[in-house]
């Protein structure tokens, strides 16, 4: 297992993902002789996972039964340790091919956060590309990097303790593309265009508030930025149904003419027909964050 | 790709080259091929000034379709605004406020005027310009160089650009794919370099440009095309380099049902004659083994060799008779058939390579977007995936994409299934004046996407099975 390359068996060390049904997963360290506790009874590592293809269904102890799963950068999205807010599948692929990300690319990022949108360009750029990742607060850069390590990434990316706004990204004329996800992006623009190549690059900012995109796309224009344009992506999830719609009764109807004890039975009271459609969920997400894109010209 | 190259080399503009010009929004795709006309805007012009420049060079368009690299721009004070309003309460539209007519605006077109001056000479002769409010100003010129600016930018194709070209100009060869959806598929098909993946699609290559990139040429894509071949007007587009078509194989779906029966004989020359042997091969073969490439040559000659011999009785019979004229006929009518022959064997080998990899039925992931019915498409090609493997299928329509989440959901074998569509807005940001585009895009299409599990054996086929694991209603003793 690698988060960059599929294998087919569950080895030692790896991280896989136990889905047990409807949107309810848990991501799992595999270890030999260790043991996780689910809703549907323990699993047993050893005999339970080891040597288990990907995608097949392990038997509990209680007899419940889970899908153990491949680990993505998408499933590793909805499963990850909280450390910050996180963007989210949706955001993360604009991001992606807005920033014209593919094997071979160098991205610098910050801050890295808890590593969800870090997953993903990593997933992408590799196996020739590199990330140089930035994180301000040093706990958050210890316990990425070791994430970073668990799931054998390390080699693609450098993870930097320091403040992008004040010291930049620790590279000059080396990216390809640029992501922030800082509270004061305009801040960390000069920065951006430092670390990037010659040639130019795209840039990305993520801000959730208008007024953050206001102060970015002016820093954008005044440090030579082009293309600026922003946008906002949201996600509508469609639930299947099936529905079911009563027919009202109208009453006996005198225009059709039926003989008296003919075989054809009137409708009945509670006659409904059923419909396959799709429902909204109740609550959506109905904003995450603007998306403001540029290009950066040669130099 | 080196990480710290600054060679130029890699970023010029060369004869040959795809590359993706660009005015405003406006997107087209194009060959650098010198001496071409190329109609752009209803401009037309010549690319031949822009080979040896770098990409990214914007081209002022000069008198004769000649491409002019633009000057670093020039200060914003050449239109000048002396003054401005507050409001427009004393702003008349009487239609007069412009003082040069259409003719003399021609006329100075013709002079060979550049668009900045023809501009200035607009806003010289406005009567209300120095009237308006400062925003009302920066929007006048704005639309004026749109109108009057001759400019045209030479971009370095990517899967952006292309994905905005195509849903901009020509939405409906791409089944209107927008540019977030297919953004969206690429991620949830965790397209990424060494894995193989399938394609199906009516996209104009679009979706196998876009899915190409993203593998870097790692890996490999199989291509499963309708009707007589695959379409790819839009991988060329990309331009991507030599090796990466290495990575690119094609299957003919017309051949799918033979592959998952066994009966699939890849020695076929084409796929009628294929159809006529296909008794046979499933008498010879009850199971669709690839052969060797050694098998397929010797059995080739061996069908080859009889056609050959009728041939060279038949010119020497007649060459005793006829004059030489016929004889060299015969002769290149002969060179078209080996021609034709070597084609034919390419394409045996190309299907039979592609079978193979097909046949492992261990693909790691499957992408589907076209104007078919989903259905049974998804339905065929899943067999052939991993399990614990993501898979996407797009449709313009969702009643098809419900159609496919039933039958999943019956059949088993997939888990996290979601039907989803994407909202893309634009916003207009700039200093008093921010808020979302006017326009919108009304819909960029549906997509289902979820991943493949094991599949269950010996299951009833009357069962239906919960996505939800139910702890007390089946004990599962798995073989």
């Amino acid at each position: 297992m690698s988060f960059v390359e599929y294998s087919d068996c569950i080895q030692d060390g790896d991280v896989a993902i136990v889905y047990l049904g409807h949107e309810s997963m848990t991501p799992v360290k595999v270890k030999r002789g260790s043991q996780t506790q689910t809703r549907y009874g323990v699993i047993r590592h050893s005999t339970d996972l080891i040597g288990q293809r990907y995608g097949s269904k392990v038997t509990c102890s209680k007899g419940g039964w889970v899908y153990v799963l491949h680990p993505t950068p998408e499933l590793w999205t909805v499963n990850l340790p909280h450390r910050t807010q996180i963007l989210y599948t949706t955001d993360i692929a604009t991001i992606t091919m807005m920033l014209e990300l593919k094997p071979g690319s160098v991205v610098c990022e910050s801050g890295t956060g808890s590593g969800s949108l870090s997953h993903a360009i990593l997933r992408t750029i590799a196996p020739t590309g590199h990330l140089h990742t930035v994180e301000f607060h040093q706990q958050r850069s210890e316990k990425v990097l070791e994430e970073f390590k668990e799931h054998r990434v390390d080699h693609l990316v450098t993870v930097r303790n320091q403040d992008a706004c004040k010291d930049g990204f620790g590279v000059t004329g080396v990216a390809d593309a640029v992501f922030l996800d800082i509270p004061s992006p305009w801040e960390a623009v000069r920065h951006a265009k430092t670390a990037m190549k010659k040639h130019g690059g795209r840039v990305c900012s993520f801000s959730p508030c208008i007024e953050q995109v206001q102060k970015t796309c002016e820093a954008f224009s005044d440090q030579g930025f082009e293309d600026i344009s922003s946008i906002e992506v949201l996600l509508r999830v469609h639930d299947v149904r099936t529905v079911y719609l009563p027919l009202p009764d109208f009453g006996p109807d005198p225009s059709a003419q039926i003989q008296p004890d003919s075989t054809i039975t009137p409708p009945q009271n509670h006659a409904s027909i059923a419909i396959k459609t799709t429902i909204p969920p109740r609550d959506v997400q109905g904003h995450t964050g603007y998306l403001t894109f540029a290009t950066k010209p040669r130099t | 790709m080196a990480d710290n190259v600054d060679d130029d080399s890699l970023y010029t503009i060369k004869e040959g080259d795809y590359v993706v010009l660009k005015r405003g929004d406006v997107f087209k795709a194009v060959q650098i091929q010198t001496k071409k006309k190329v109609i752009f805007e209803k401009q037309w012009f010549f690319l031949d000034n822009a080979v040896g420049q770098l990409y990214s060079t914007t081209f002022e368009l000069a008198p004769g379709g000649i491409l002019q690299p633009r000057k670093p721009k020039d200060p914003e004070s050449s239109t000048d605004t002396k003054g401005a309003g507050t409001d427009n309460r004393n702003i008349q539209d009487d239609g007069k406020s412009q003082k040069l007519t259409r003719d003399d605006i021609e006329t100075l077109k013709e002079q060979g005027l550049k668009g900045q001056e023809i501009i200035q000479q607009l806003i010289d002769n406005s009567s209300t310009f120095k009237d308006k409010t400062e925003y009302a100003q920066d929007k006048y010129i704005k639309k004026k160089k749109k109108k009057y600016e001759n400019i045209v930018t030479i971009l370095k194709p990517s899967c952006r650009i292309l994905a905005m070209m195509y849903h901009g100009r020509e939405p409906g060869k791409i089944c209107h794919l927008r540019y977030d959806t297919l953004a969206q598929m690429l991620t949830l098909a965790n397209i990424h370099a060494n894995s193989k993946v399938l394609v199906f699609e009516t996209c104009a290559g679009l979706v196998l440009g876009s899915v190409m990139e993203r593998m870097g040429g790692f890996g490999s894509v199989i291509q499963m095309y309708p009707g007589g071949g695959p379409v790819r007007a839009g991988v060329e587009s990309f331009g991507f380099p030599a090796h990466f078509h290495d990575t690119l194989h094609e299957f003919p779906i017309c051949h799918l049902n033979a592959l998952i029966a066994g009966t699939l004989d890849t020695t076929a020359k084409d796929p009628s004659a294929d159809l006529k042997e296909s008794d046979m091969a499933a008498e010879v073969k009850t199971e669709a083994e690839v052969k060797t490439e050694a098998e397929v040559k010797t059995e080739a000659e061996q069908k080859g060799s009889p056609e050959e011999q009728s041939m060279e009785t038949n010119s020497v019979a007649d060459g005793s008779l006829v004059p030489k004229k016929e004889e060299e006929e015969e002769k290149r009518r002969e060179a078209k058939a080996q021609e034709k022959k070597v084609k034919q064997e390419e394409k045996r080998k190309k299907l039979a390579a592609a079978a193979s990899l097909l046949e492992g039925r261990n693909a790691d992931g499957l992408v589907i977007a076209s104007r078919f019915n989903p259905c049974p498409v998804l339905m065929a090609l899943l067999k052939f995936l991993s399990p614990s493997r993501p898979f996407v299928v797009y449709s313009q329509y969702k009643e098809c994409l419900i159609e496919c989440y039933t039958k999943l959901k019956e059949q088993g074998g997939t888990v996290n299934l979601k039907l989803t569509d994407y909202w893309l807005r634009h916003y207009q940001v700039l200093p008093n004046r921010t808020h979302p585009v006017l326009l919108m895009s009304g819909g960029g299409g549906y997509l289902l996407s979820g991943t493949t599990v094991a599949a269950e054996r010996s299951k009833p086929a009357a069962s239906r099975r919960d996505e939800e694991p139910a702890p007390k209603r089946q004990k599962v003793t798995e073989g």
